[in-house]
């Protein structure tokens, strides 16, 4: 354990001459199987500077990661930490040579308290108390030096999802870490938290520390790091000075084709209610109302976008209108069945009555990971005829209907067979539209349609939804990506605490005014 | 996991055999340990199995007990559910043919008590499973819990059924009179005799040939049907079959109901097709070897009749051991057993990495298709 | 069904390899499920065989069975291999015993707590419950507290007999007296599960008893631990298993299956085993308590004299000792 006086020591050292770079990597390769990772990798990371990683999903970003916090172990290649050759076989390894990972979902104990879960594993001396002491100190230096506040004392689960990741990244410096990796570190957090993050990470770097910042957006990219690789396909295929580059190049480079941009939609006018939610409440298992009384109507023709963080009552939403949790309260009203706490209707009849729903949690609600592609492709179809032969499946029909649907939607590899958690995320998403749009649906439930979708896909998902509209489908969009609702949305609702607090035609809508509804700071001035 | 990655014939090939070899060394030193020649030994458990008539016999029979039970645990597993209560649905469905075999052997012929014992083990041992599953879909129980507690209600209700009602008056052992003859399932000796070959005596009976009957018909349920479909829905991911408008806790309850409609029929080969007589502690834990098979056998009928014969073989060759070198004991057999069920069943992929890396070594990697997963 | 050809090979190969002269006798032993190590039981058959075998030099053979089919099958075995007699024991044997015998019929057996009708099968059966009396006295006389237990292995009518018995005894000294009674389990485990045993002893104790019997098999070893814990007295079955825990064993009930096994086969090595029911009691010595170093210090001169008073009375027939087998109740 070195003191705060030799750490002082050795930064001053470190400042006098020219310091190697703190990561180093030399011909990376790592296969699982038959699918290469990452391939003859090399990568310099400078010391004291914000090092951005952008590449679609399965570029390899995040296998690299994990070679570098020894999750896994290399094929080939060498990796150096401030210029030494190290051989990172563990994360414990990993923490020993400074470096600390904060994961795209967080590794906490839930009911442990954010003091508890900084020193679990890094347990000092004989007795908790000691330790807990002790940390305690080191917490409140480590606060002061950058800024990042958050009551020790506080219990995980009652925690919101910017301040975990506050303990998330304290834990890895009270660990001793130089090197930060953060892997898709916004996904969860709303713009100000997001604002909030950044600034940590420059106080980090202030420090003289060095932080990896893995990513997909590259406004991100763009607005916080120094450098940035742009990797795809396992390999690097460009390193560039953030100050000498541009969004469209990285994206270029990312799906390796020119990307268009800006949707091209035509007014349409609204037709009749197709969805009509009114007063309707759901409450958790604690009693807590989740979706509190809230009402609005969705007309044919119509994209109606909900904003707000996470956890504002969005999902729950989504999921009662789909038949999935029970309705507390009030009601909705689809193709002339009011469904209300006394008449509950599970999600096999809403289908029936032209509700069709793309769920926010594609892995764990839209497909069975375990499945083979065709069979996700009927997943809360498989009791139609046309799948049934006697009391036995009609397997060519079910691999028929699953080419075709790939064969519509440019599902890749169009292989009914491979299983469902082998395609990547745009095409797994690809596939759930595809069996969600083939009906025809009245009604669209959509939650994050491009949540961990390649750049390239995002383009086609967003095309369908338009389209879907434009042939009078009505469409309530659930995102936390203020871009995507502003893009899609015909009309804009901001739910924050289980309400809708706002409502306002997209084309008012601007970034800011948004995220402060969401924070609901500004709803009441509003 | 790296394992994945092998092609299926090594997965579901090479690395089992390997894994049995792995735990035969083991048991060949340890047998070597108590001064015993361990290849002596293998060869008299091989033999005691296989080599001749009524080894077969005695094999076969074992094996039929354990599809039943390992088809009763994998049904189970594919819908989420472990079901730890084989032992007491066998019991139960034991009871269940009793009953009714106790009630009608001297009223019906075999033709007629036949179905009837089918339809009674698997009623009373589906009922034993469906109150768990009730307890675990309406009432969030854990199954697992639930399901030992029913072993143990159950050895108390048979103890409680043997010794005060069913016991044969007379008698110091709780057991109840012998079934007439149209109670008996045939044997397979006899059924052979019928068509003019001869084969030695053994338990064997016709139990194996609905055996045989379930392991296709409950492949097919899993995977060519809607209900199974349904079924496996909600056990590889419960939020997903409710999205799909399944209901899971329909599922459950009737998952377990095949399931112990399965472990029942345990009862059935042992009460109906071996004893023909209640007594106590018939099903002597093949309930819970069928754990171990239905995990050897990968949860896949083909997996668990070919570890029902590796079991089968273990038991007949076990006892068979035991029989002819005095030094080698039961409790060296079970050791043998338990050896097989570590290598194959808890260690099952510490071989993978090794054999992957044979592989490979033999066999370049093909260049991947797609770059990533 | 005649047996195998490969059978007659192994059989005159095994016969060879057991270095025993053609003419003596070839005994066999099936143990039931409980297995041959309980200290007890099945350990005091074991006990017989072996003096057996030292004294005449003959060899056995032996199978511990672990599912019921084994029983037929093992015994089967023995018969197929030229066995000469063949001692099943335990009560759960008696069908698979019955069903062979019929198959060979010049193959002799005897079967320990079963009772067979056969003309080449002997019973070997054994009056428990006036031991049981006699040790139910002892513990009556030696309790303070007026309490006394009974931990059975499982619920069964042998078992029920060793209670019956038991109660019997502690009434005759007082019948002021409790008898507690509980049973281990209802499965094969429950007579060789220790700790089950010495859980329910301390229930027991906690309900004021003071002097507790075991006739669980087992199960026992955990019971005298649990007396001994607790400085109170525990009464063994069976084997004399004063030795276990000296000084808080107030005595043993034995039944000398140890003396059947023995003499069944010395009876059968002479020629003068005859087939039928030979039963034990106090009277032909098969049952009696155990008073040896380790436990006289605790049977005092007056208790001792009681019973064998008791004893007495039993032999002559002056007391009869209530068996629960007779009507199926301890009335």
């Amino acid at each position: 354990m070195t003191t705060d006086a030799d750490s002082a020591t050795k930064k001053r050292a470190a400042g006098q001459s020219a310091p190697p770079p703190a990561i180093e990597f030399h011909g990376i390769s790592k296969s699982f199987g038959p699918v290469r990772a990452n391939h003859d990798v090399s990568m310099t990371i400078a010391a004291g500077c914000i090092h951005g990683i952008v590449g679609e999903n399965g570029a390899g970003k995040s296998t690299l990661m994990s070679i570098l916090y020894g999750f896994y172990e290399a094929d080939r290649g060498e990796i150096k930490v401030a210029g030494q050759a190290v051989n990172i076989t563990s994360p414990d390894r990993a923490i020993a040579a400074g470096i600390g990972m904060v994961h795209q979902h967080f590794m906490l104990v839930d009911t442990f308290t954010v003091l508890e879960n900084i020193i679990l594993g890094a347990e000092r001396g004989l007795l908790l108390a000691d330790s807990i002491a002790a940390a305690g100190e080191e917490l409140k230096r480590l606060e002061a030096e950058y800024d990042l506040y958050v009551d020790p004392e506080a219990v995980i689960q009652d925690l919101p999802v910017g301040a975990l990741q506050r303990v998330e990244i304290l834990k890895a410096l009270y660990r001793g870490a130089k090197i930060l990796i953060l892997d898709e570190p916004t996904g969860v957090l709303t713009p100000q938290e997001t604002d909030q993050l950044f600034r940590i990470l420059q106080a980090l770097k202030a420090q003289g520390g060095t932080v990896i910042l893995i990513t997909h957006k590259l406004r991100e990219i763009m607005a916080i790091t120094d450098t940035v690789s742009v990797m795809r396909h396992g390999r690097v295929v460009a390193d560039k000075i953030t100050a000498e580059t541009s969004e469209a190049e990285l994206a270029e480079l990312m799906v390796g084709r020119k990307i268009r941009s800006g949707l091209k939609r035509t007014d349409v006018a609204v037709g009749k209610v197709a969805l009509r939610v009114r007063h309707l409440t759901v409450r958790d298992a604690y009693r807590v109302p989740r979706v509190d009384d809230v009402s609005f109507e969705i007309r044919t023709h119509e994209i109606v976008g909900i904003a707000g963080v996470s956890g504002n009552g969005q999902s729950e939403l989504l999921e009662v209108l789909a038949g999935i949790l029970p309705v507390a309260g009030g009601g909705f009203e689809i193709a002339g069945r009011r469904i209300m706490p006394d008449d509950p209707c599970d999600p096999a009849q809403l289908r029936t009555l032209g509700l069709a729903h793309v769920p926010e949690d594609r892995q764990r609600l839209g497909m069975v990971a375990e499945f083979s592609a065709k069979e996700s492709a009927i997943l809360g179809y498989q009791n139609e005829p046309l799948y049934q032969d006697g009391i036995m499946f009609n397997q060519a029909a079910i691999a028929e209907k699953c080419a075709a649907l790939m064969a519509r939607f440019d599902v890749r590899p169009p292989l009914p067979a491979v299983l469902s958690a082998n395609f990547s995320g745009g095409n797994q998403q690809k596939l759930i539209l595809a069996r969600e749009l083939d009906r025809a649906p009245d009604v669209l439930l959509v939650g994050q349609p491009t949540r961990g979708v390649d750049i390239g896909a995002v383009e086609f998902i967003h095309r369908q939804l338009i389209d879907m509209r434009d042939q009078g489908c009505a469409i309530l969009l659930v995102s936390v990506e203020l871009e995507e609702i502003m893009a899609l949305s015909d009309r804009i609702l901001v739910m924050f605490e289980g309400r809708i607090v706002a409502e306002l035609p997209a084309v008012d809508a601007d970034e800011r005014t948004l995220g402060l509804m969401m924070a609901n700071a500004a709803a009441a001035t509003a | 996991m790296p394992a994945a990655s092998l092609p299926r014939w090594i997965d579901t090939g090479v690395i089992p055999v390997l894994n049995i070899a792995l735990a035969l060394i083991v048991s060949g030193l340890i047998i070597a340990a108590i001064g015993e020649d361990p290849f002596a030994a293998m060869a008299v458990m091989v033999k005691g199995a296989l080599g001749y008539q009524e080894g077969i016999g005695y094999t076969l029979y074992y094996a039929t007990n354990f599809t039943f039970a390992g088809l009763a645990v994998a049904i189970a597993f594919h819908a989420g559910l472990f079901n730890i209560g084989g032992e007491g649905q066998a019991y139960i469905g034991g009871l269940g043919v009793g009953l009714v075999m106790l009630a009608l052997d001297s009223a019906l012929p075999m033709v007629l008590l036949l179905p009837l014992g089918l339809l009674a083990s698997a009623i009373f041992g589906a009922a034993w499973a469906a109150v768990p599953a009730y307890l675990q879909a309406c009432r969030g129980s854990h199954i697992v819990i639930t399901t030992i507690m029913f072993n143990f209600i159950a050895a108390a209700l048979m103890v409680y059924l043997m010794v005060n009602v069913l016991i044969q008056p007379g008698q110091m052992s709780p057991q109840s009179r012998e079934f007439d003859v149209s109670g008996h399932l045939p044997f397979v000796h006899e059924a052979l005799a019928w068509i003019g070959v001869s084969f030695a005596r053994s338990p064997l009976n016709v139990s194996i040939v609905w055996a045989a009957v379930c392991c296709l018909g409950l492949g097919a349920y899993i995977w060519r049907t809607r209900w199974g479909y349904e079924l496996r829905t909600v056990g590889h991911n419960e939020r997903a079959a409710v999205y799909a408008g399944v209901n899971p806790r329909r599922v459950i309850v009737i998952t377990m109901c095949i399931s112990g409609g399965l472990a029942g029929f345990v009862g059935m080969n042992e009460v109906m097709g071996v004893h023909h007589r209640l007594l106590l502690d018939f099903t002597a834990g093949y309930g819970f070897t069928g754990i171990a098979v239905s995990l050897m056998g990968r949860n896949h009928p083909i997996g668990v009749v070919l570890a029902s014969l590796l079991f089968g073989v273990l038991y007949q060759g076990g006892a068979e051991l035991a029989f002819e070198v005095p030094g080698i004991t039961r409790e060296l057999v079970v050791t043998i057993q338990g050896l097989v069920i570590l290598f194959s069943g808890a260690l099952a992929y510490m071989t993978a990495p090794w054999v992957a890396r044979i592989y490979y070594a033999v066999k370049p990697r093909p260049e991947p298709a797609v770059s990533a997963a | 069904m005649k047996p195998a050809s490969v059978f007659l090979a192994s059989a005159i190969l095994l016969v060879a390899s057991a270095a025993v002269s053609a003419a003596d006798l070839r005994p066999a032993v099936v143990f039931d499920m409980g297995g041959k190590f309980d200290k007890s039981f099945n350990q005091g058959v074991n006990d017989g065989v072996l003096k057996f075998n030292k004294e005449t030099g003959v060899k056995h053979r032996e199978f511990v069975i672990t599912n019921p089919t084994q029983r037929e099958q093992a015994i089967r075995k023995m018969a197929q291999r030229g066995s000469d007699i063949i001692l099943g024991v335990g009560f759960a044997q008696s069908s698979a015993i019955e069903k062979v015998a019929k198959e060979f019929p010049n193959t002799k057996f005897a079967i320990i707590d079963g009772y067979v009708v056969a003309p080449n099968v002997q019973s070997l059966l054994f009056k428990e419950h006036e031991g049981s009396f006699l040790v139910g006295m002892l513990a009556a006389m030696a309790s303070k507290s007026g309490k006394i237990g009974f931990i059975g292995g499982m619920d069964i009518p042998l078992i029920r007999r060793f209670a019956c018995g038991y109660e019997k005894g502690a009434k005759y000294v007082s019948s002021k007296i409790d008898v507690i009674q509980n049973m281990t389990g209802t499965t094969p485990s429950a007579w060789s599960d220790p700790s089950r045993g010495a859980e329910l002893t301390r229930g027991q104790f906690g309900q004021g008893v003071d002097v507790v019997f075991a006739a669980a098999g087992g199960t026992g070893v955990g019971v005298y631990q649990a007396a001994k814990d607790a400085g109170k007295l525990a009464i063994g079955t069976d084997s004399n298993q004063n030795y276990l825990q000296p000084g808080t064993m107030l005595t043993s009930m034995l039944k000398r299956v140890d003396v059947a096994a023995y003499t069944t086969f010395m009876e059968a090595r002479s020629g003068t085993w005859k087939a039928g029911i030979k039963v034990f009691g106090l009277k032909e010595g098969g049952i009696d308590w155990a008073l040896d170093e380790n436990n006289k210090a605790l049977i005092s001169g007056d208790m001792k004299a009681q019973v064998d008073a008791a004893k007495a009375d039993i032999i002559a027939g002056r007391i009869m000792v209530h068996d629960y087998m007779s009507d199926k109740s301890c009335k």
